[in-house]
């Protein structure tokens, strides 16, 4: 398949930005600035993200909807309020994860963002779930940019008023110069900050009013270490087909109704690890030097048995120092653990530390 | 000879009598993007052309280093390995990497001067 590129892989390219290919569109890792500035700048002023590459899934229908999307989503769609987001997923029969995902309710039914490495097989899976009764659209025509950093609420208040009164994990419709656009109060860089939704014709004008107010471009790469130091999951790499929820310390993306009364895939398997049949547990992972434990480093217990495997690692900009994510045996799971990790053969200590790395205050 | 010569692999190094100081090309430092990790051969080690002679990291990646002539490591410069970010910012000069005694300057007749290295760099 031929590589694909966003409605702003030009304006990417003026801004100098060096690509990657990510999910089979090319996608700038960094600009000129590099990663680590890229971070602090998000960290410190405002970023602005293209996330076109995400699928912006819609699907129609009212409380009938509701009922089929809780069969392979665990959250509550039935109490869930107008322009509210939940973080949950696309579960599977073992109660697997076949994407994380953001629900918003909208007027006329759900808005669904997606990976965009799962979007097509997504697609498959709901429209096999929710049949020919349901209308279901991928949209392709629009673009996703995120503005996240202490300064996107002053930029995006002053180009679109009423963006300052979302809570968090809210949205709405906007008017731009004629255009309808859709504004969540969200993120995945631990920062305050805001999903924009627009057409593919505008997104490139609407980017460069934003740089022109001061957010700066960031790339992929600093994505990756912000979302680490936030402590936030990357599909594929820290969830999977075969880590349940509960097993990625996820439980809270599950409503607390749909817990106690399944009536989802993998429900079995589900009840069992919340009832304690738990074998291991992701958590956060502090090197205790330099080293930095890459995807796939081996984790020992002290004794030097195999106790788990990193499945992110990098240097965290904010932190200043070396910082992971990985799975280990539930016993090892515990904040404050001593534990060694494995990198090019030699052995090094590191402890497991609670979630996140860095924390900011939300706007609620 | 003071010049500076290049490697394939994106190493410098420039001879002092019979010893020699090597460090990673301008070209390399910005190919990498932020040096965030640096592990250096131990004093003492005896290293081969072409041989994997330290590792650096980036947010994004690991990569071995290589030293483009074999020898014996005399001096490792630990600056780099308590500031990383040193190799980004002055590759060619303070960030160099270690120095070694040459075990034979033969080997250095296969490396490129500063004008070879540039136009191989562009195309590579």
């Amino acid at each position: 398949m031929e590589i694909q590129k966003t409605a702003l892989y030009e304006y990417h390219k003026n801004l100098g930005a060096k690509f990657v290919p990510f999910a089979g569109y090319q996608m700038p890792v960094q600009y000129t600035a590099g990663i680590i500035e890229e971070h602090k700048l998000t960290r410190s002023k405002a970023g602005l993200f293209d996330v076109s590459h995400m699928g912006q899934l819609f699907a129609e229908g009212g409380s009938e909807l509701s009922i089929e999307l809780e069969k392979i989503i665990p959250i509550d769609l039935k109490k869930i309020n107008l322009n509210q987001s939940k973080y949950s997923f696309l579960i599977n029969d073992t109660g697997g994860i076949y994407d994380d995902l953001i629900v918003t309710k909208v007027k006329k039914g759900f808005s669904i963002i997606l990976n965009a490495a799962r979007k097509e097989n997504d697609y498959k899976i709901i429209k096999k779930a929710l049949g020919d009764k349901f209308k279901l659209k991928l949209y392709k025509e629009l673009s996703l940019i995120a503005l996240q950093g202490p300064k996107a609420e002053e930029i995006l208040e002053n180009l679109i008023k009423g963006v300052s009164l979302l809570k968090f994990m809210n949205g709405n419709s906007f008017s731009y110069n004629g255009n309808e656009i859709y504004i969540t109060r969200s993120g995945y860089t631990g920062e305050d900050g805001f999903e924009i939704s627009l057409s593919n014709k505008i997104v490139e004008s609407f980017a460069k009013i934003l740089l022109s107010k001061g957010a700066q471009p960031i790339g992929l790469g600093a994505r990756d270490t912000l979302r680490l130091e936030a402590g936030l999951c990357l599909y594929g790499h820290d969830i999977n087909e075969t880590t349940t929820p509960i097993e990625a310390n996820l439980k809270w993306a599950i409503s607390k109704r749909r817990r106690e009364e399944g009536g989802f895939l993998g429900y079995k398997i589900i009840k069992s690890n919340i009832n304690g049949h738990l074998s291991r547990l992701r958590v956060g992972i502090k090197p205790s030097g330099k080293i930095i434990a890459r995807e796939g480093t081996k984790i020992f217990s002290l004794d030097e048995n195999v106790i788990g495997l990193i499945t992110s690692g990098t240097f965290g900009p904010s932190v200043n120092g070396s910082i992971a994510m990985g799975y280990v045996k539930y016993d090892f799971a515990k904040p404050g653990t001593n534990i060694l990790l494995e990198v090019r053969g030699k052995k090094y200590q590191a402890s497991v530390i609670k979630l996140p790395f860095y924390k900011k205050k939300y706007v609620r | 000879m003071n010049e500076m010569k290049f490697s394939k692999k994106h190493e410098w190094i420039k001879l002092d009598g019979d010893s020699a100081t090597i460090g990673i090309t301008k070209h390399a430092a910005e190919m990498l993007g932020d040096i965030v990790f640096v592990e250096l051969p131990e004093n003492g080690s005896s290293v081969e052309k072409d041989g994997n002679a330290g590792v650096v990291e980036s947010t994004k990646a690991a990569s071995d280093i290589y030293t483009p002539v074999s020898g014996q490591i005399i001096e490792c410069n630990q600056s780099i390995v308590d500031d990383p970010s040193k190799v980004n910012s002055d590759p060619e000069n303070d960030a160099w990497f270690f120095k070694l005694k040459i075990k034979d300057k033969s080997e250095l007749n296969s490396l490129m001067n500063k004008e070879e290295y540039d136009k191989f760099a562009k195309e590579n």
